[in-house]
């Protein structure tokens, strides 16, 4: 139990960095780019999490974590584009 | 044992993770920070989900994370392509170092006919 509590603490520092990543981007692309690994990474927070606790529904809460993370990016790019969103 | 190998497939991914956000931090340019990141992050929280199912086995639990990962898989690597290039026509500028760009070259000609269109 204690290697599940570490890996869930550097997991926790690992978001920490790509918060870093989106305080000091420089253009939006990179915020952009932080935030969707960070998604990713609070998705295997979450597993971390369902091995600690043995519950199921966590694992429920990172596939809509998935999910609400790609919508987000392929909207932000559409908006870097400069196009329609029906386009 | 099932709980020794799925020890060793977490560490596999806290390693794919801390290098995908190192590469997130150190390198220099949006590009290079995206085919770092996007790769290095996406194998290693696919080996944190295997993990879970060799714990497991095929139980709710395991049968979840056997499908949360192809979506993730698919989602995540589509998702950077086309971030990528909403970034290029958007017109982030690439390192001073880099040697090539093919993706202008390619489309150098297509966008005058788009522009003479709209």
């Amino acid at each position: 139990m204690e290697w599940i509590d570490f890996s869930l603490w550097f997991l926790i520092a690992l978001t920490a960095l790509c918060l870093l990543r989106v305080i000091m981007g420089p253009t939006v692309g990179d915020r952009v780019v932080a935030i969707d690994i960070m998604g990713i990474i609070v998705v295997g927070i979450c597993v971390v999490l369902a091995i600690r606790t043995g519950k199921s529904f966590l694992i429920d809460i990172g596939i809509a974590w998935i999910i609400l993370s790609f919508i987000g990016t392929i909207t932000m790019a559409k908006y870097l584009e400069r196009r329609k969103l029906n386009e | 044992m099932n709980e020794f190998i799925s020890n060793i497939m977490i560490g596999i991914g806290l390693l794919f993770s801390f290098f995908g956000c190192l590469g997130l931090i150190r390198l220099p340019d949006i590009y290079n920070r995206l085919q770092s990141a996007t790769k290095c992050v996406t194998l290693g929280a696919c080996c944190i989900l295997l993990s879970l199912v060799i714990r497991y086995g095929f139980n709710d639990i395991g049968i979840k994370a056997l499908i949360a990962i192809p979506i993730l898989f698919f989602t995540s690597t589509s998702g950077a392509h086309a971030l990528l290039k909403g970034s290029h026509i958007s017109g982030f500028k690439m390192w001073g170092k880099s040697v090539t760009d093919h993706y202008s070259d390619d489309t150098l000609g297509k966008e005058e006919e788009t522009t003479e269109k709209s």
